[in-house]
């Protein structure tokens, strides 16, 4: 089915190619890298350009921080280019180009379903994106330092205490460094604060943010600074909303448990190499047995004001096609968000056993995401969500606010923000 | 107290002989030196390192590589080790598997012989390389020479218009009466007072506005603006004695000329200062030629640099290469315009 | 070089000397002025006088046509506070944490740049071998753009970084152990310079903040002091050695007062750029730990631009704010110095 699906494409491709005649017609495509994605694309992308003679799609490379802070200012005042790889994905939707009209619904609805909805906003239908890098947040932990402590792994359903202690153990055993850390990221804590009962919204979908699970969760991480269980350089190292990483900790053998994402499966494999065992585990559990991490990731948009709308749905319906869409995720270690290729499986190329293995249990996870950590995802506005918990969270860590003033300033802050952003 | 100070002030001691102040100075001066270029120095000596030698802790100094040797039977180069206990101690082996702490090895004369052994057992052998792959990537991944240019083209248009534009405006606000001079060198004082980060979005839309997005042009005029420039000479051509500027009224000069032929050389140390500083600051722009370019094409080196920070990770290897890159043609410039400065002095210090 | 430039300044001759014959010779000094005035009024005046309408209006979109007017809404939130020396009393606390922080840090920046850079300027000012180099040496940190600064120097002082390498090597040496010896022999605790983590602790984030700043731009006060001495002729200097006055007293009677015009300049610039520090502390610590080393500059850029939601118009309020704090320094300084000369 697939096959013949893709020769329709292809020849829609060339029917629409010799209709728009052979003037040139140029695409830029505004992507950044973690790794080599951009790469890849652009790679990819020369097959597109085989096939429909006269396109050019010039893949400009920038600094994530365009894409963060450039680009939504770019948008305003109409400079923005045809297309982009993002990670707000709700923040800009009003600017994305709706590709129902250019594209087979059908397919993509089968596909992405999962994800379409993250690049709504507040519409309820329409394609609107190609979530091209699925992450999922999750522990790595050491398990060369396990076994040299001779204490034993927690089990599936183990809880976060269950693993501050077992971690604090095969510390003090080994005297390495740290026992746990966490991206300094507030897409990071929500996890397992929803693990601990947060529910972010209330019941008619307006976000609230802090309820009792939130805070409980959050007294928790506190106390675990304050006892030494998490590396206070992380969460204590950085203000605003920087992301700080503890991934060279890990690397360099000095942490037990290192709570982050799926993204950096790659740099462990590359740079841990066999230096020690490393493993990735499913998500921690709360106290009532939810276990959930944050899906998330970025998508590649078309932007409305393009003048070559068509050619750039087309662009990126080819990207998301099964085997393309299969061979951009095998070739930059992403976990797929495209149904189909997930349920085949990648062939990640070129990995060890522990990578391979590690990229599969992220894949097994998702299936176990709770559904307010989709909820939270998809929600438009929720990297202002993000940026005040770490902004609160990380001053109650470093003693300026109690737990309590925190919690009070971060409600707070998120009125002032949906008063502003209603205004 | 008095003696400190006599340490600061005076010059070399009499009769050739160093006095102990001057040992003092010395000692100040090569401390300077330490700690002034010691970060640059570990800088690029670092940028020659290998990835998992840049997250090596404690750090060494020098860059490492592991030894690795070729053994008949393994496709790949092999890394060898030294064995540190049991029966084969001392003797240099190389690694075909590992997994955990255990660790499968070979005799690099005997492949064919198997030995297991625990990990502890064993120390890498290693020696002193330069890795310069974390350049060469560099030039394989970007048209480097590319963003050289508009680097290079951005920073001389803006520093010419700079130079000419500010020190006809210091010459105007220094050596002419007229009225309404105190308020425009106001107005000049009060825009110091507010950075050109603060006022981004006004200025994007306005720079938008006049159709200079996404054009070199967009990045050269704004940044020409800078009233840094306009007080530094301002405040330099005030010293410049009126009488020079009379005699050469009196021999009908037009104000043109005196600009140009008495008032800019004698200004010299001043604008070779402001010349370094206007190249270092276009140079270095980072935040404002990303909001003005969106593509490839008008990409400037330090636009380049920072693609390689990524919304998780850094990649520190060729982040550090692609600094010393764009270090090396600004030292170059300030070596060249230093000795400018000192001319300058020199000549004009007598008056 | 000077091949090219002569006929361009030729040329432009011929209509100044139109200008000059029309206008007379105080008023041609608006021609010098004119493109000055253009470039500025385009792209310094217009951007603060947009601002100062962004601080009136509300909302989050960017155009101006699409923002709602709020009057001085904005300034009434930055400004209202129970007690405006505890920022937690604030209505928007982090505002007020990044005022003081940046009142703390200019204090010290600007006190330890300008003692630095005097004693560096005095000791190259005097006869010494290499100067050029010296002066290099000291100018070359001012060549490296401020996020390179910030990330040689991240890196230096992570936790897993070379000082700390260094001060636990340091720790194992017999220096430590005999000066620890010493300590307990009289009483107090044994010496421990283990290696900490810099950036975590509060304080001494704020110091190397402050240390990275001022040894980023030492070099450039420095020259500027420089240059200043050694316009001071040397006559004056030679008739006080006739006169036997002792060095500290030439310092003080001589060179100060005739360094006064420079260390104006250097006065005003040290304190508009301190406060203005933004770039090189954003990437060293990116304002923490908390809000330890948020400064103004940086709550101006992440409420408006890098921030969710974009609060344009409280970042240009208290942009406002803070160019008028400044206006008010530098006035300040000016009218002591006016005052000190006619005194």
């Amino acid at each position: 089915m697939t096959r013949t699906h893709l020769t329709t494409t292809a020849l829609a491709a060339l029917l629409g190619a010799t209709a728009l005649g052979a003037q040139a017609q140029e695409v830029r495509f505004m992507c950044y890298s973690d790794g080599n994605e951009c790469e890849v694309y652009d790679d990819l992308l020369n097959r597109f350009e085989e096939q429909n003679e006269g396109v050019t799609i010039e893949v400009d490379t920038v600094p994530y921080q365009a894409i963060l802070d450039n680009l939504p200012v770019q948008l305003a005042a109409g400079t923005a280019p045809d297309m982009a790889k993002v990670t707000d994905l709700g923040g800009l939707a009003e600017y994305y180009l709706d590709l129902t009209p250019h594209v087979d619904e059908a397919y993509w609805e089968e596909n992405f379903g999962n994800t379409l909805d993250w690049y709504r906003g507040d519409r309820d239908e329409g394609i609107y994106g190609m979530h091209s890098q699925l992450t999922i947040t999750g522990p790595y932990v050491n398990a060369t330092l396990f076994e040299d402590a001779g204490v034993e792994m927690p089990g599936e359903d183990a809880t976060w205490e269950d693993w501050a202690q077992a971690a604090t153990e095969v510390r003090d055993a080994t005297g390495v460094q740290f026992a746990m850390a966490m991206d300094r990221s507030g897409h990071r804590i929500a996890g397992p604060a929803i693990s601990y009962g947060a529910e972010l919204f209330d019941a008619e979908g307006e976000p609230i943010l802090v309820d009792e699970g939130f805070e409980d969760y959050v007294a928790q991480f506190v106390e675990w600074h304050e006892t030494g269980v998490m590396a206070q350089d992380v969460w204590g190292g950085a203000g605003g909303s920087t992301m700080v990483d503890a991934a060279q900790e890990f690397i360099n053998g000095e942490l037990v448990f290192y709570y982050s994402g799926s993204w950096n499966t790659g740099r462990m494999e590359e740079q841990i190499g066999d230096f020690f065992d490393w493993q990735v585990v499913g998500n921690p559990c709360g106290p009532d047995g939810v276990c959930t991490g944050m899906p998330g990731g970025a998508g590649i948009v078309g932007f409305d004001q393009s003048d070559n709308a068509e050619l750039v749905a087309q662009i990126i319906d080819f990207l998301a096609q099964e085997e393309i869409y299969a061979e951009a995720a095998a070739r930059t270690l992403n976990i797929p968000a495209h149904t189909g290729v997930a349920s085949e499986g990648v062939e990640y190329q070129d990995v060890s056993e522990p990578a391979a293995e590690a990229l599969n249990a992220w894949g097994a996870m998702v299936p176990n995401l709770s559904p307010t950590a989709f909820a939270y995802q998809g929600y438009p506005n929720n990297r202002a969500m993000f940026n005040i918990t770490v902004e609160r969270v990380s001053q109650a860590v470093v003693g300026e606010l109690t737990v309590d003033e925190a919690m009070q300033r971060m409600r707070e802050d998120l009125d002032a923000a949906m008063a502003e952003m209603q205004q | 107290m008095a003696s400190l100070w006599s340490m600061l002030t005076a010059t070399r001691g009499r009769n050739g002989r160093l006095h102990w102040t001057d040992w003092a100075s010395y000692a100040y001066l090569t401390f300077g030196i330490l700690l002034m270029f010691g970060p640059v120095v570990w800088l690029v000596v670092s940028s020659f390192k290998t990835p998992n030698e840049l997250d090596r802790f404690p750090p060494r100094f020098l860059p490492y590589v592991q030894e690795t040797v070729e053994v008949e039977g393994f496709s790949d180069p092999l890394q060898v080790y030294t064995v540190t206990e049991g029966d084969l101690a001392g003797e240099h082996v190389a690694q075909t598997r590992r997994a955990g702490t255990r660790a499968e090895v070979v005799r690099p004369d005997a492949p064919d012989d198997r030995i297991r052994l625990r990990t502890d057992q064993l120390q890498a052998v290693e020696r002193v390389g330069f890795t310069t792959s974390n350049y060469t990537e560099l030039f394989e991944r970007f048209t480097f020479f590319r963003y050289l240019f508009n680097s290079t083209f951005i920073t001389v248009m803006a520093t010419l218009i700079m130079l000419l534009v500010n020190s006809m405006a210091a010459f105007a606000l220094s050596k002419y009466e007229f009225r309404g001079r105190t308020p425009v060198l106001l107005l000049i004082i009060a825009t110091l007072m507010i950075p050109q980060t603060v006022v981004l979005v006004p200025l994007y839309l306005l720079v938008t506005q006049m159709g200079l997005y996404n054009s070199l042009w967009g990045v050269i005029i704004p940044g020409a603006a800078t009233p840094t420039g306009v007080f530094l000479l301002r405040q330099y051509m005030v010293t410049i004695p009126d009488e020079i500027l009379d005699a050469a009224r009196m021999d009908k000069a037009s104000e043109w000329k005196i600009f140009w032929r008495i008032i800019l050389p004698l200004s010299a140390p001043a604008i070779a200062v402001l010349a370094i500083l206007a190249i270092m600051w276009r140079w270095n722009d980072f935040l404002w030629p990303l909001i003005v370019l969106s593509e490839n094409e008008k990409f400037t080196l330090q636009i380049a640099l920072f693609s390689f920070q990524g919304e998780f990770q850094t990649n520190w290897p060729n982040l550090l290469a692609m600094t010393v890159l764009t270090l090396l043609p600004i030292a170059c410039v300030f070596m060249f315009l230093q000795k400018y400065i000192a001319t300058g002095i020199a000549s004009t210090g007598g008056k | 070089m000077l091949r090219v430039i002569t006929p361009v300044m030729n040329l432009i001759e011929i209509p100044f000397r139109g200008a000059q014959r029309m206008l007379g010779v105080p008023l041609i000094a608006w021609v010098f002025l004119v493109p000055n005035i253009l470039l500025f009024g385009l792209f310094a005046f217009l951007p603060v006088i947009l601002n100062f309408v962004y601080g009136l209006t509300g909302g989050t979109n960017v155009l101006l046509a699409d923002r709602p007017y709020i009057g001085a809404q904005n300034f009434n939130y930055l400004l209202s506070c129970d007690n405006h020396f505890d920022p937690n009393t604030c209505r928007d606390d982090k505002f007020w944490r990044a005022v003081y922080n940046t009142t703390l840090f200019v204090t010290l920046q600007v006190g330890f740049m300008i003692a630095f850079a005097l004693t560096t300027a005095l000791i190259l000012n005097r006869d010494i071998r290499a100067r050029g180099f010296f002066r290099s040496v000291f100018f070359f940190p001012v060549l490296l753009s401020p996020v390179v600064v910030a990330l040689v120097w991240k890196w230096i002082l992570q936790r897993e970084g070379i000082l700390n390498a260094f001060l636990d090597w340091l720790n194992q040496t017999w220096l430590i152990a005999a000066l620890s010896g010493v300590t307990t022999a009289l009483g107090g605790e044994a010496l421990d310079v283990r290696g900490i983590s810099w950036i975590t602790d509060a304080d001494w984030a704020f110091f190397w903040s402050v240390f990275i700043s001022v040894w980023a731009h030492m070099g450039f006060y420095t020259l500027i002091l420089l240059a200043g001495l050694q316009a001071i002729p040397r006559d004056v200097y030679e008739a006080a050695t006739m006169d036997g006055a002792s060095a500290w007293r030439t310092l003080r009677r001589i060179t100060l007062p005739l360094l006064a015009p420079t260390m104006l300049v250097v006065l005003i610039l040290a304190l508009i750029k301190g406060v203005q520090t933004f770039d090189e502390v954003y990437a060293f610590t990116g304002g923490g730990p908390g809000t330890a080393t948020t400064f103004i500059i940086q709550y101006i850029y992440e409420e408006g631009f890098a921030g969710q939601p974009r609060l344009y118009g409280l970042s240009a309020a208290a942009s406002i704010l803070l160019a008028v704090v400044l206006v008010v320094l530098t006035a300040i300084q000016l009218w002591l110095n006016r005052r000190s000369v006619d005194g």
